[in-house]
């Protein structure tokens, strides 16, 4: 947390919660159009759908996995966005997509003005000096046959930056300095290294350009957790230093709470919540974020194991047939064991909208309601709730709020009403089914 | 005194470390001289002794072949009459054959020939068919399908019978049986290529690439085909002694190089009746058609452990 723009928050965490809603004010000031600080970059209501064909010679398209889904987010500099979700949620594609190194289905990635998705591969080539991922597995993202100078040399060969009398050699030596390497190693293969200095190495070719943005895809998951943390300072000195902005995809809550500005929670492809990091984690309020954060270890055995575990049931559906409605509402255990059947209608038949539900807090979900008491402070005066600013909806849906079609998906037909009847329950499974049937 | 003591005492003990004043042993930084890929590559090569023997082998082999008959007092095509079907003997030291010819001086030519042949078809095949698997492995789609069902057609036309009717029709010239050879040789390689390339192109470091922008040419010819490069020398290998077997097959059904010209598959085919009463008509080509082949195979299997950066242990 060293960065100019997260020096704000450290009070945070010293603050009484009755000020901390004053504080958030302050912190998104800056970073809001009205402060003057233009995002980075600008996600828009990025959808990416991967076709799935039938086998055979024709090849026909029999369906779609929804990878990503109506993903909007902003990444200013020198900030620290983090995307966290469980595997298979969308958040390395969703990566790739804002390095446009795969096209999107639909939606738009915005960097100086220039909608990125739009661009061609040569196009997009100018702009891949500001924009740089490090991948997740460092043994399989450096090229085997090539030594680590010709690796950290290739983008500034690529973009004609390398220059003549040993000017490239000596950017080189200065990069592998820079992540904590020791240049005389340039001439080694990348299989002589271990894991932490291989991801050093791949953090050394995506800084070779200076770039204004670092996507970091799982940077440390392959890495043991005394290496992670090497890795992960290194990061944020670097982030120091060059005043990058970074997109850290993680499923590492605890990383993400050591290193990120905000997050952006990921479920089946959507947004579910997102917050600032200190926001978040002291009162998550979507179902999903609450369940992630209840299984965040705690290293007091007493406090682990008195406190209240949310856990799922079931697994992820599968993204090529999501639910209707609320993506989540089949492991939700908000609408299993809280919601009345009028309630549940609103989650089976509309999507909720990623909305601000709370101050500086946006969850999708018709429900949320922050809860505190799976937390390592377990509702303390810290926990204290701001306002919702959403009213939860009352009543059932009418049919034309539901007859619309998907938002991914703008040209399907639109859904039809599912209405629950008072004998439908939620089964252990958490499928809808009807009393009289289930015996 | 025991401050000056200890630089006396270091000194004896590592004379070679050049010592940089103002900083202790630990903090003194151990330099390697900084060597390229390639210097690596060859100093790898160098030290796989198998492969160097045979490299020196060839070496000679080709000197024999190209620069031999410069100094030879005889030639391939004199027909003198004399001295004909000669045991080997200091004036011939490979025997003559039934019209008097020197065989000395009838395996240089050949192995020369042999050699022209068995290096182009084997660099033609190896050059068009990285290039082409590369391609159609990378690109996928349209442009696969074309050049896999390209490869497939050149595949059905019978090597030998193409390459005996063109070379039958352009009085055997060398080039003519290296070109048809080495051309229906190519779709070998690009098939094996593009097997490799298939599994090559999902990997990370290719993604990388292209998050560096880098151009597709840049990735097929910097990423893949470097790393195709095991199979790319052993097929090399493999295709000059075939193309050697290929040359021999083609003379011994009278298509191929032909008379005066001779070549080492023409010489043994030339000499098999001949393997009980003139046995040296016979054995001496058939020991260089096997030594080019062995010293190519070894030097290949060199080439390939050298270019492999992640062998690191000694062949001996």
């Amino acid at each position: 947390m060293t960065s100019a723009d997260t020096q704000g928050t450290t009070p945070v965490a010293t603050v009484p919660g009755d000020t901390t809603p004053d504080v958030s004010v302050d912190k998104r000031g800056p970073r809001g159009a009205a402060g003057g600080q233009e995002p980075v970059l600008s996600v828009r209501h990025l959808v990416k759908h991967f076709p799935i064909r039938s086998k055979g010679l024709t090849r026909r398209k029999i369906g779609d996995v929804h990878a990503v889904c109506d993903v909007s987010f902003d990444i200013f500099p020198n900030e620290t966005l983090c995307v966290v979700g469980e595997s298979g949620c969308g958040k390395t594609t969703t990566g790739r997509l804002v390095l446009n190194l795969v096209p999107a289905t639909a939606g738009e990635v915005i960097y100086r003005g220039q909608d990125l998705t739009k661009l061609s591969f040569r196009q997009m080539r100018p702009l891949r000096r500001d924009m740089q991922i490090v991948f997740q597995d460092p043994f399989a993202s450096l090229d085997p046959r090539m030594t680590v100078n010709e690796i950290v040399a290739e983008p500034l060969r690529i973009h004609g930056m390398y220059g003549k009398n040993n000017v490239g050699r000596d950017t080189i030596r200065a990069l592998l300095k820079q992540v904590g390497l020791n240049p005389e190693h340039g001439n080694r293969y990348s299989h002589e290294f271990s894991g932490g200095q291989r991801q050093r190495i791949g953090i050394a070719r995506a800084l070779a350009l200076k770039p204004k943005l670092l996507v970091l895809d799982e940077p440390v998951s392959a890495l043991d957790v005394s290496i992670q943390a090497g890795v992960i300072n290194l990061l944020e000195d670097l982030q120091t230093e060059l005043g990058l902005a970074f997109m850290f995809i993680s499923h590492d809550l605890s990383v993400i709470r050591h290193i990120a500005d905000r997050v952006v929670v990921m479920y089946l492809g959507k947004i579910v919540e997102s917050a600032d990091a200190e926001e978040l984690f002291r009162r998550p309020s979507h179902p999903y974020t609450q369940s992630l954060m209840s299984a965040i270890p705690l290293p007091d055995p007493i406090k682990e194991r008195e406190r209240q575990r949310i856990l799922l049931a079931g697994d992820v559906p599968s993204p090529v047939n999501p639910p209707s409605g609320c993506r989540f509402r089949t492991r939700c255990p908000k609408f299993a064991n809280e919601l009345n059947n009028h309630q549940r209608e609103w989650c089976v038949n509309i999507e909720p909208p990623l909305e601000e539900k709370f101050t500086g807090h946006t969850a999708a979900c018709h429900f949320a309601e922050v809860r505190t008491d799976i937390l390592e402070s377990g509702g303390g005066p810290t926990a204290a709730a701001s306002p919702a600013l959403v009213k939860w909806p009352t009543g059932v849906p009418t049919d034309e709020q539901i007859q619309v079609p998907p938002v991914c998906m703008p040209k399907s037909p639109p859904l039809m009403p599912q209405r629950l009847s008072d004998d439908v329950i939620v089964d252990a499974e958490g499928e809808l089914v009807t009393q009289g049937e289930h015996g | 005194m025991p401050d000056m003591k200890t630089p006396l005492a270091d000194k004896p003990e590592s004379p070679s470390v050049a010592s940089q004043p103002g900083l202790s042993p630990v903090e003194r930084e151990f330099t390697v001289k900084e060597k390229s890929q390639w210097q690596q590559a060859a100093r790898r090569f160098l030290r796989h002794r198998i492969a160097m023997v045979s490299l020196v082998l060839l070496l000679l082999l080709m000197l024999f072949a190209f620069v031999g008959p410069h100094f030879w007092q005889f030639r391939y095509d004199d027909v003198s009459g004399n001295d004909t079907s000669q045991a080997p003997s200091l004036k011939h030291p490979f025997g003559t054959d039934n019209l008097g010819t020197d065989s000395l001086a009838t395996v240089m030519r050949g192995a020369q020939q042999s050699l022209k042949i068995a290096f182009s078809i084997a660099l033609l095949a190896v050059i068009v068919g990285s290039i082409w698997g590369v391609v159609s492995g990378y690109f996928l789609g349209f442009v696969d399908s074309v050049l896999m069902r390209l490869a497939d057609l050149l595949l059905t036309i019978p090597a030998l019978a193409l390459a005996g009717a063109l070379a039958h029709n352009t009085s055997g010239s060398w080039w003519v049986i290296a070109l048809v050879l080495g051309g229906l040789s190519t779709p070998y390689v690009a098939r094996v290529v593009r097997g490799v390339v298939l599994s090559l192109r999902e990997r990370e470091f290719i993604e990388a690439a292209r998050a560096l922008g880098a151009s597709n040419t840049r990735i097929m010819f910097r990423h893949l085909i470097p790393n195709c490069l095991a199979v790319v020398i052993v097929n090399a290998t493999l295709l000059v002694a075939a193309g050697i077997l290929g040359e021999t097959a083609l003379s011994f059904l009278g298509l191929g190089v032909r008379a005066p010209d001779t070549s080492l598959g023409l010489l043994v085919s030339g000499a098999q009746g001949a393997v009980d009463t003139r046995p040296w008509l016979f054995y001496f080509p058939g020991i260089f058609i096997i030594l080019i082949a062995l010293t190519v195979n070894f030097i290949g299997d060199g080439l390939r452990d050298a270019l492999d950066p992640r062998q690191t242990r000694q062949r001996r």
